[in-house]
């Protein structure tokens, strides 16, 4: 069985378009000075490891700014939802099948 | 939601007011180059931005390239000839005036940009030697490459250089607060424009700003066809919040609209049933010309507009034989014979001559340098594309010398909408403006996608900063007006009602998209009738009446959102009083009427015209050729910036 303990609740999203390295934040809120949207807000404390809160996360238009505007390479990163991303293949790969 | 306690300091009872010789509502491209235009004529600046002007609006995160610059030395057609191929190419549903000024001064400004520090040519030598660079000036060109009016540009360098500059001009910039009303003197609808109010997206603060001129720099309407509640980011192609705040205010203090009935079957969406997402396998825009190849691996061949087989890409930058130029960009979708460019067969044709599905965009056979302008420099430097398409798709594996992206739809646009699934897109409907960009409302100027027939970065540049620098001669003429406190009091009443309704009863800001959209949909889509149309407005009547006074929102950021479907309600009114003003159906501008069997004929051949009356709409009409002779109407009004001072200080 799993500890219920776990179970929370909120809506679920329909897509994470932002996710934060806490290892390489240094909580700059660069990101969230940068966002026109404004898809963050500050969290309950802030520093290093701790990133803003991506409280709207249906409203971001995935321009990257967030990203562009980061000064530490990989602590934040943006991703088109699944349906959004487009499939590639080696083109030597056609000619075989 | 989330149960967190709302971050921001709450202050929805407090109040300031600003004052300013020049008032600039909006701070993406054009609304930036106002400011700075307006400033470096001496006069005191303020410059409201719902986001942050740093990378706020449609060109905020980057653009890949700057059309019609057709001034650059390196240019071979003039801004003149320039202005007349898009005017015929759009039968004269196009904005001669601003485009002219796009032509003519659109290389002025990206000269401006690079003054702020954005980089506008390849100085150091990455692609010395390619076809499309010039040796001199080191610029580098895209499309045609033999009238090279149209240039590669480091799009991403632009904004942030833009605010820079703002600020070392001492343009007081106000970020994160939403303009949600024009002000006019003693608050008449139709009376000179004296400012404008705002409510703080995080804060809720209340703004009054006075000004002597205002320049408004807004976005085109959005979200009036297409809404997913879920994805609200990815209903339209541009920026969540650019949603057409200033037509929708516009339209209530009277100004005058045009081209208001024009709406394209929906072809950039990245939300419900549409795909791709922009920045996917194709071969127009950014990834000309890309090989198109099919899912056998088989190169589907470019052809000039005579049907010329072209077997070499160098062939693919050239105008056919006997054509001046061709144009290619973001605001040519169905070009004439005249300026059309080099071109595969259509995807149904395609598939007719036994090309298989799915096809491929194939950079890996073009020339090196064009292969890495187009993957490394284009992908990297446009809006939306950076991060999302080069950055991931690079370090996920992807190599343009070995591997090809797919390519969805037909072309670069997404496919599978249907007709009443509809989008202000290519050349849309807008203020109506003269020589110095005025509107019809006193003091009130416009610049970039407040104007109709509107598009691209050059064209918001260029019109944004010609706007701001009439609207700062103005404003050194006269004196500047006073708000009225009970239009003020009035406008506080309307924007904070929501706050006294909770959730128990009320209805939130995407209940109220979705209908409005649904609404639009039912009675706007295609082809249009007298009857469906006029429910449709009793419908959004009712809305306005009985569903507004019952909406909610939870903190200031929702609010926001809240007010941008007040005002997406009001533009889609606009919509439809446009709609039931033209009777008959035009190819130009996208319009079917189901109960006329009437194409175009010479009488409907003009911009209706629309403003709000005291006695409710006034439609009206312009000739397609009322701004008269294009060099003329300009140098009339341009004496002192032609004379010299066109570069700042």
């Amino acid at each position: 069985m799993v500890d219920k303990r776990i179970f929370t609740t909120g809506e679920m999203p329909a897509a994470n378009p932002i996710s934060f390295d806490t290892s390489k934040c240094i909580g700059c809120y660069n990101c969230l000075e940068a966002c026109q949207v404004d898809v963050f807000v500050p969290g309950e404390s802030r520093g290093r490891g701790k990133p803003p809160l991506a409280l709207f996360p249906g409203e971001c238009w995935y321009c990257g700014c967030c990203v562009m505007e980061c000064p530490v390479e990989g602590a934040i990163r943006l991703r088109h939802p699944l349906m959004n991303q487009a499939h590639w293949v080696a083109k030597e790969k056609l000619f075989k099948d | 939601m989330h149960n967190l306690e709302w971050p921001y300091p709450v202050e929805w009872d407090q109040e300031e007011t600003m004052r300013a010789d020049v008032l600039v509502l909006g701070g993406g491209v054009a609304g930036c180059m106002a400011a700075i235009a307006a400033a470096r004529d001496g006069q005191s600046v303020v410059l409201v931005e719902k986001g942050a002007t740093k990378r706020s609006g449609a060109g905020g995160s980057g653009c890949d390239h700057w059309e019609s610059a057709a001034t650059n030395p390196c240019s071979r057609v003039s801004p003149e000839d320039l202005v007349r191929a898009y005017l015929a190419d759009n039968d004269g549903y196009y904005n001669g005036i601003s485009h002219y000024i796009e032509c003519r001064e659109g290389y002025d400004r990206l000269l401006d940009i690079e003054k702020m520090g954005g980089k506008i040519r390849d100085n150091e030598g990455e692609f010395a030697g390619a076809d499309f660079r010039d040796e001199a000036t080191k610029l580098l060109f895209a499309y045609d490459y033999s009238t090279r009016y149209t240039l590669r540009v480091w799009g991403t360098t632009f904004k942030p250089a833009m605010h820079a500059e703002l600020l070392r001009l001492g343009v007081r910039v106000v970020d994160r607060v939403m303009v949600t009303s024009l002000l006019t003197d003693r608050g008449a609808v139709g009376g000179r424009c004296v400012g404008a109010t705002g409510v703080n997206t995080r804060t809720g603060k209340f703004y009054i700003f006075s000004a002597t001129a205002s320049v408004l720099c807004m976005a085109r309407p959005a979200r009036v066809w297409l809404f997913s509640a879920s994805l609200p980011g990815l209903c339209e192609f541009r920026p969540t919040q650019c949603i057409g705040d200033g037509h929708a205010m516009g339209w209530r203090v009277g100004a005058e609209f045009t081209m208001m009935e024009k709406s394209v079957r929906a072809e950039f969406s990245a939300a419900g049933s549409s795909y791709p997402p922009y920045g996917a396998g194709n071969n127009h825009n950014t990834w000309y010309p890309a090989d198109l190849i099919d899912s056998r691996g088989k190169t589907i061949p470019y052809a000039d507009r005579d049907g010329r087989i072209l077997k070499t890409a160098a062939e693919r930058f050239k105008p056919a034989p006997g054509q001046q130029f061709f144009l290619k960009g973001g605001a040519i979708d169905n070009p004439k014979y005249e300026i059309e460019g080099p071109e595969t067969l259509s995807a149904e044709k395609m598939v007719e001559q036994g090309y298989k599905l799915p096809f491929y965009a194939d950079l890996s056979q073009l020339p090196e340098l064009e292969r890495k302008v187009i993957w490394g420099m284009m992908v990297g430097q446009e809006g939306k594309t950076n991060v999302p398409i080069y950055q991931n798709y690079t370090e996920a594996g992807f190599d343009p010398e070995r591997d090809v992206l797919q390519c969805y739809g037909t072309g670069w646009t997404s496919a599978s909408f249907l007709p009443q699934e509809r989008q202000l897109f290519g050349l849309p409907g807008g203020f109506v403006n003269d020589w110095r960009l005025r509107t019809s409302i006193e003091g009130l100027y416009v610049g970039g996608d407040s104007l109709f027939a509107s598009d691209c970065y050059g064209h918001a540049a260029a019109t944004g900063y010609y706007a701001g620098r009439h609207a700062a001669k103005e404003a050194k003429r006269l004196t500047s007006g006073e708000a009225d406190p009970l239009q003020v009091a009035a406008e506080r009443e309307r924007v904070y009602a929501p706050l006294a309704n909770g959730p128990s009863r009320g209805i939130g800001w995407k209940e109220l998209n979705m209908g409005i959209a649904k609404t639009m949909r039912n009675y706007c889509g295609e082809p249009k009738l007298d009857e469906l149309l006029s429910i449709g407005l009793a419908r959004l009547g009712e809305y306005e009446e009985h569903v507004l006074p019952s909406t909610f929102a939870h903190n200031p950021h929702e609010l926001t959102r809240l007010l941008e479907v007040f005002d997406i309600l009001s533009v889609s009114q606009l919509i439809l009083h446009a709609c039931l003003a033209r009777k008959t159906s035009s190819k130009p501008l996208c319009f079917t009427r189901g109960d006329s069997g009437e194409m175009d004929p010479p009488r409907d051949r003009r911009f209706i015209t629309l403003k709000r009356g005291p006695g409710g709409p006034k439609v009206g009409s312009l000739a397609l050729d009322y701004f008269g002779d294009l060099t003329e109407g300009y140098e009339a009004v341009n004496a002192d910036y032609i004379g010299g001072g066109r570069h700042g200080r």
